[in-house]
């Protein structure tokens, strides 16, 4: 048997009191696709961090290729043929791809001679591994899978064996997160080794070969993928028997509460990418929409939530008329917005001042001009109670919090503002397992008191675990309508791809 | 800045300023042994001279209240985070709605006139920063340039204004007429003599009371008020404010209005206080070293008030040591002021990296 790629024994690591990783072994087989599995916090990335020589492990070994290595910086790493592909892109925008492929491989004070080879070697790889890009684009004009793919060439190109991949799909689309591990099943059959970090276990059993589990800074399992399930997976890392879908009744809807008719949305540059949309939210009903990221979904949610003006068309809300103008939010409705640290969350602010924002004007709030302080930390010290938000400190900055954490603080300020309507975007996204289950259990408890919610995700787990009747959204139009039983992911995306409308 | 610390309020507000100003004590202190003269007399020189004796105390006062109102100024732009640079020229067309006041209304009793004169150089210097504030919020032109220019602009036309019609009929020097004695704010000498407090001639006077007010409005505005909660929600997420339903555009041109009013209420100080009529040029600079005022004292007014303090002292007793310490001339004074600017401002976050390992436990990954 050839020596395994990465041998990592005992490695410790504390962070002041926090035991990050604690005697963590792990062995990569040469030759594999490698997942590490756990929840956020669970010590992937620091384990990860340390063999790139990020930071330096308070005690352990590391040996790559059969042999032991120091490795103190990531020169090192690279050295010992370890690339690392990070979950934030480390690419200079307004360079062009050669010039991103040329940062720390110039070659001299000459830019010419190192140019040519990496050209070379860039149509090269592209051709071995299907990894083809134009290497005069400039690297902010690419799609974030495309970026990625830069981001792996430049691994590549440094004469990477080892590639490690951060969460990797975060940023992408079904479709591109396929091509991704496509491309990484190529590098596979070259013989080289891939680590993939990651908590979406759809992931973990669709492209690795073996699966180490991480919980609490310890490494609790290791299984070939093959002889695992997403179940076992799931417990290993939350520690318990988890749900993986939640049960529910039968919806019982009522009145319609959200009315959409003709609904047209233009992005900021004008190019229209909501196109005649019509449909309805009834009260007790999860009306979900599945989609590719980028078909119009961000928009629409956006136009409803009063935040976009919409083009042409109608919005009303219990009958009434609020589209037209994006002057703020209407009362009566609550919206998890997609993207929590730019839009649901003031990074900077406490968490007990961002638990009212959007409601701060409510006179519960405010006493002649002024906020009622106590009464604010004490509703959020509630929340942070009974939605288990940890750490429990209402003075907390909200960018302390952990992602899964800061999500539950958005849900609770949005949910305990008691609405009928709930607007919800990617309620889940960068979320660990255990606050999914949290979370879908209180949307679908919405549901059933009453409550009409419209579900925006690009999870289609998600849309097809919580939603009664699925739209599908392709280029702006909805393209079919499913109720919840006659639902099968294979249609979805069919419909989901734009493929076989009428199938539907 | 503030906000996105996570170190203790006290870490924040005494310890790091400290350090700086440690720093751009010892920096000078080099200075002044390297054109030969004694650090230590020089410093014991600058400390009497700005609190030895009463009235050395009331200049400090007076400077102090300046610099306060000014920091304030560019505080509160900042937390709807926006970088007023425009304090000089809002202070200087404060001078102007308060001499307004002053010239049309100077018959009324004290009661009304001095409110109404207050009122006029908020008001001036409110609108003079609502321009910037305006262009931004429906031309989205950067506050930064925009309030450069607007000085400029405040310094013609307070030129014109002074030298071609606001001039005293028949003299020559570019300033007003005497304003009548009822918009005299009242000097704070009296308040304090029987405090055994003598302010001699300095000019201290009611506003450093109000200038007081000020910082105690600026918190309750800030931290406690819905509006003050609007503008912080603006000043660091424009996306959350727009999801919140608050309107970015309108925030932002009230945070400009009140911190161009607070700039000009340097002239109650100035012209009010001291002056007691409208002369080129009053504003002196004190606009500008607002923003270091603001930047030292981590945009709070307990901050600003010690930052303001230091800096009205080195102004007070820097002429004093540059009196009686002839190779340290008023340039020198510079020089230690620019210093402290330097490691308040520009290097303000050299020591905060040490702090942070120091008083926090590292963040484990998320």
């Amino acid at each position: 048997m050839p020596a395994p790629a990465v041998e990592l024994r005992g490695i410790t690591k504390r962070f002041g009191p926090v035991l990050a990783n604690d005697r963590v072994d792990l062995l990569v087989e040469a030759g594999t696709i490698h997942g590490i599995v756990g929840e956020n916090g669970a010590g992937k990335s620091t384990l990860m961090n340390i063999l790139y020589g990020y930071y330096r492990a308070d005690a352990g070994t590391v040996a790559i290729d059969g042999e032991p290595r120091r490795i103190g910086r990531p020169i090192d790493a690279i050295r010992a043929g370890i690339g690392m592909v990070h979950q934030h892109f480390m690419l200079v925008e307004p360079f062009t791809v050669l010039e991103n492929m040329l940062l720390g491989a110039e070659g001299g004070p000459l830019l010419a001679s190192g140019v040519a080879r990496l050209r070379a070697s860039l149509a090269r790889l592209g051709r071995e591994h299907g990894l083809e890009v134009d290497p005069d684009a400039r690297v902010g004009d690419l799609p974030v899978g495309l970026q990625q793919r830069v981001e792996i060439l430049k691994a590549l190109c440094r004469g990477a064996r080892v590639l490690i991949l951060d969460e990797p799909t975060g940023v992408l689309t079904p479709q591109e997160a396929d091509e991704l591990f496509a491309i990484l099943a190529g590098l596979r059959a070259q013989g080289r080794t891939v680590v993939l970090i990651t908590h979406k276990l759809r992931e973990v059993m669709a492209a690795t070969d073996r699966v180490s589990v991480m919980r609490g800074g310890r490494m609790v399992a290791h299984r070939r993928t093959s002889e695992t399930s997403r179940e076992e997976l799931a417990e290993l890392m939350v520690g318990r028997k988890v749900q993986m879908r939640p049960d529910r009744r039968p919806a019982r809807p009522g009145r319609p509460v959200l009315e959409v008719r003709g609904l047209e949305v233009a992005d900021d540059r004008g190019v229209p990418r909501v196109k005649s949309v019509t449909f309805e939210v009834r009260a007790g009903e999860i009306v979900g929409i599945a989609g590719v990221a980028g078909n119009g979904q961000s928009e629409l949610l956006e136009a409803i939530a009063g935040i976009r003006a919409p083009t042409r068309g109608e919005i009303r809300i219990d009958g009434r008329s609020v589209g037209g103008s994006a002057e703020g939010r209407p009362r009566g409705f609550g919206h998890v917005p997609e993207d929590r640290l730019r839009m649901g969350l003031v990074p900077d602010l406490p968490a007990c001042e961002n638990a009212v924002l959007g409601y701060h004007r409510r006179p519960d709030y405010v006493t002649s001009g002024l906020l009622r302080r106590r009464r604010i930390v004490e509703i959020c010290s509630g929340w942070l109670e009974r939605y288990d938000i940890r750490p429990r400190a209402p003075m907390l900055p909200a960018i302390a919090f952990s992602g899964g954490n800061q999500q539950k603080l958005v849900v609770a300020r949005e949910l305990e503002h008691d609405p009928e309507l709930l607007l919800v975007g990617q309620p889940t996204r960068g979320v660990d397992i255990g606050a999914i289950e949290f979370i879908h259990g209180r949307l679908l408890a919405m549901r059933d008191a009453g409550k009409a919610v419209l579900l925006v995700s690009v999870e289609l787990d998600e849309i097809l675990a919580l939603a009664d009747r699925i739209l599908v959204m392709f280029d702006g139009r909805i393209v079919g309508e499913l109720p919840a039983e006659r639902a099968e992911e294979r249609r979805i995306g069919l419909l989901m791809a734009g493929i076989a409308a009428e199938a539907a | 800045m503030r906000g996105t610390s996570r170190l203790p309020t006290w870490v924040e507000l005494l310890l790091l300023p400290g350090l700086n100003l440690v720093s751009a004590a010892m920096i000078a202190g080099l200075v002044v042994v390297l054109i030969g003269e004694d650090p230590i007399a020089a410093v014991s020189l600058l400390v009497y001279g700005a609190f030895g004796y009463g009235e050395a105390v009331g200049y400090t006062l007076f400077y102090t209240t300046n610099f306060v109102l000014t920091g304030l100024a560019v505080a509160l732009a900042f937390h709807a985070g926006h970088f007023n640079i425009g304090g000089e020229g809002q202070a200087y067309l404060g001078g102007l709605g308060s001499t307004l006041v002053a010239l049309h209304w100077g018959h009324l009793p004290s009661v009304l006139a001095i409110p109404l004169a207050v009122a006029g150089a908020a008001l001036f210097g409110g609108a003079w920063a609502l321009v910037p504030g305006w262009l931004y919020a429906k031309r989205g032109s950067h506050v930064v340039i925009t309030t450069i220019m607007m000085n400029f602009v405040a310094a013609a036309l307070m030129t014109y204004l002074v030298v071609n019609v606001l001039i005293k009929p028949g003299q020559q020097i570019p300033e007003t007429d005497i304003f009548a004695t009822t918009v005299w704010l009242p000097p704070l000498a009296p308040l304090l003599a029987p405090l055994g407090l003598d302010l001699g001639r300095a000019p201290a006077n009611l506003c450093s009371i109000l200038a007081l007010l000020c910082c105690l409005g600026f918190w309750l505005f800030v931290w406690r008020s819905r509006p003050g909660y609007e503008l912080r929600v603006v000043g660091r997420s424009e996306a959350a404010a727009i999801y919140a339903g608050i309107a970015p555009a309108r925030v932002t041109m009230l945070a400009m209005t009140l911190s161009g009013a607070l700039a000009g209420l340097l002239a109650v100080n100035e012209i009010l206080g001291s002056q007691h009529r409208l002369v080129l040029g009053f504003t002196g600079g004190y606009g500008f070293v607002g923003i270091a005022v603001a930047l030292m004292g981590r945009n709070h007014p307990l901050g600003i008030l010690l930052a303001a303090l230091l800096f009205g002292a080195l102004y007070q007793g820097g002429s004093e040591l540059a009196f009686d310490m002839p190779k340290i001339s008023r340039d020198m004074i510079v020089v230690i002021q620019g210093l402290v600017i330097l490691f308040a401002g520009a290097l303000e976050h050299l020591f905060r990296a040490p702090l942070e390992a120091l008083f926090l436990r590292p963040t484990v990954e998320r």
